[in-house]
């Protein structure tokens, strides 16, 4: 390849990074600029953020030994891994046995009760926080699918909305941790079955995540659905829009930004309030995860929490990402500066 | 001039019927009365001005005969029928376009030609009425615009497309092209002057300009000042149709209507002093 091609090559790729339109042409001044500002900067802030940790870090020492630096952090994150990955092995090998024992046991009797167990291993942290995900989306869901109707009801009707608002602002500020234990008595009463589909610790978080993200998104949208243009209402009046089809074309459409402000904070509350739910109760997640090694209290617990908490807040800020991107899809106002 | 209607006629040939019209609005201080005793008897096809100042209710008019309110006494009878709700036989060109924003220009017509012709056009008919009246406003090479791509004057076309589309019985028009600038607000009214031509629909504008109500109308409705506001005088301008803005310009009639209107307004009404209601 010669210099020129070489080139060439480059300049596509850094304008597919910086969004420049005419990659022939690179302003490397504007280029430069957007360099500091979208690389140099954070890398900077980054790197002095490490450096403070690990300067600090060093200072304290607790009953668990010293506060881990940035090294040791990282050092446990591999561990972490390594664990997941030894623990998948042994459950690959644990049904490769089983597969070949009742291979043989079938074939020495056509009419053996053969049985097929599951592997009881531990967790490990990359289950817990599948398990996190999931019980926070289900959550989130089961709150969007109940918030959203109610929060389009009283936006509609005054009546409604006065008969609802102070329920609303007195259950809003509630703790997660007070609803724990009152979810908990009410899955165990309710939730009786043989076979169950869901166990409980999941409904337990994922109700109690509900019960948080409710708020938000049922007053964002009662806010974007009373604040719409009354032009638009009457739009729809003179067209005599059967009510449903009101609802569907111009009522949902135009609370859709306020409707996903309340979304994205609802699923930010819902995660926070998962961690601290899953302490609390024991239930499987990133939360007892965090607890359990609290409790262990070996010298690499300190580290293995600090990894914990930078899963946590990494899933948090890819969540928030995911119902930006899902916005910008679903929004038809392209030209609001969504961050 | 203006005739008073007593009663309810139903036999009555006449198209549009405003009689009696009054309205209050509730305010803490007691019942505001914003419209007293307006007549108006409007025919097919006649281009109805109504010009005022600001806040003498006109607008009330307006959205009286749309259905948007109800008047407190009196009514509106269209056709010989009692107006009491909104619908698309009386299609409102409101202010500021009111286009939905996440649909596009063609699907903002399209909403309501499938509102209105439900079970009455075919697909392909509608899609072909649809594409009309987007052609009827020189609209059709942005149909696939979105309100947020398109300038003001061409939301405005989008928004008479959509009314004419309901083939209304009235057409009514509230400041259509208040907003604009004077070089494209020109440039809509002859459009406006070319599509009554065609179309020879009723139609009730509401207006500030004097001009414009002069260029465009068979009669211009003059307001008094609120509270209480109540049609002044009714000025028929029989001026040759179609108009043309250039060789009126020196027309000696069409002056005298201006300057008609011009003296109603800054004599007989002045103009109130800015008040907080």
């Amino acid at each position: 390849m010669n210099a020129r091609v070489l080139s060439m090559m480059e300049n596509k790729v850094l304008s597919k990074l910086f969004s420049i339109s005419n990659p022939k042409k690179i302003n490397w001044d504007g280029f430069f600029r957007k360099f500091i500002n979208k690389v140099a900067v954070p890398l900077i802030a980054i790197g002095i953020f490490l450096a403070l940790w690990s300067a600090l870090a060093s200072q304290i020492q607790t009953s668990l030994g010293q506060v881990p630096g940035p090294a040791k952090v990282w050092e446990q994150t591999v561990t972490l891994y390594d664990e997941h990955k030894e623990e998948r092995g042994k459950e690959t090998a644990f049904y490769k046995r089983q597969v070949k024992r009742n291979a043989i046991k079938f074939a020495n009797n056509p009419n053996a009760n053969v049985k097929i167990r599951n592997y009881t291993g531990k967790p490990t942290f990359f289950d817990q926080i599948a398990t996190s995900v999931i019980t926070v989306l289900t959550g989130f869901i089961l709150a969007s699918l109940i918030a959203i109707p109610i929060g389009i009801i009283s936006g509609l009707s005054t009546v409604i909305y006065s008969a609802l608002n102070p329920l609303i602002q007195m259950f809003k500020p509630v703790s997660p941790l007070a609803w724990l234990p009152i979810v908990t008595m009410i899955v165990s009463a309710l939730y009786v079955s043989d076979d169950p589909m869901f166990s409980k610790s999941f409904l337990t978080s994922a109700i109690t995540v509900t019960l948080c993200s409710l708020w938000p998104t049922i007053i964002n949208t009662t806010v974007g659905v009373s604040t719409m243009d009354k032009d638009l209402l009457n739009v729809s009046r003179v067209l005599r829009l059967h009510w449903f089809t009101h609802i569907v074309k111009i009522v949902l459409p135009s609370s859709v930004p306020m409707m996903f402000a309340g979304l994205r904070v609802s699923l930010g509350i819902g995660w926070m309030v998962l961690i601290a739910a899953e302490m609390l109760a024991q239930n499987p997640g990133l939360g007892k995860f965090v607890w359990d090694e609290f409790q262990n209290g070996s010298s690499d617990s300190l580290a293995r929490i600090m990894v914990a908490v930078f899963a946590i807040g990494l899933i948090g800020f890819a969540l928030d990402q995911f119902m930006l991107m899902l916005q910008r899809t679903v929004s038809w106002d392209k030209n609001s500066v969504i961050r | 001039m203006i005739k008073k209607n007593s009663g309810v006629d139903l036999m009555s040939t006449k198209h549009l019927e405003i009689s009696d019209v009054s309205i209050e609005f509730p305010t803490p201080a007691g019942a505001f009365k914003a419209l007293d005793c307006i007549n108006l008897s409007i025919k097919q096809g006649e281009f109805v001005s109504l010009i005022g100042h600001s806040g003498c209710g006109k607008s009330t008019v307006l959205n009286i005969v749309a259905g948007l309110y109800q008047a407190t006494t009196g009514g509106v009878i269209l056709n010989g029928k009692e107006v009491n709700q909104p619908g698309p036989d009386r299609a409102v060109v409101f202010q500021n376009h009111s286009l939905l924003p996440w649909l596009s220009t063609y699907e903002n017509v399209e909403l309501a030609v499938k509102q209105v012709f439900r079970g009455k056009k075919s697909k392909k008919e509608m899609r072909e009425w649809v594409e009309h009246n987007l052609n009827l406003v020189h609209m059709e090479h942005a149909k696939h615009k979105r309100p947020s791509e398109i300038s003001g004057g061409m939301k405005q076309r989008v928004g008479i497309a959509r009314a004419l589309a309901m083939e209304p019985e009235v057409l009514l028009m509230d400041e259509p092209f208040g907003a604009l600038d004077a070089l494209t607000r020109a440039h809509m009214q002859d459009s406006l002057i070319e599509i009554q031509q065609r179309l020879n629909n009723t139609v009730i504008m509401i207006t500030h300009d004097v001009d414009e109500a002069v260029l465009l109308s068979d009669r211009i409705v003059m307001m008094t000042n609120g509270p209480a506001a109540t049609i002044g005088e009714v000025l028929e301008i029989d001026l040759p149709i179609p108009r043309n803005r250039v060789t009126l310009a020196n027309d000696p009639q069409y002056n005298a209507y201006r300057a008609a209107v011009l003296k109603f307004l800054y004599e007989r009404q002045h103009k109130p002093e800015e008040k907080v209601a």
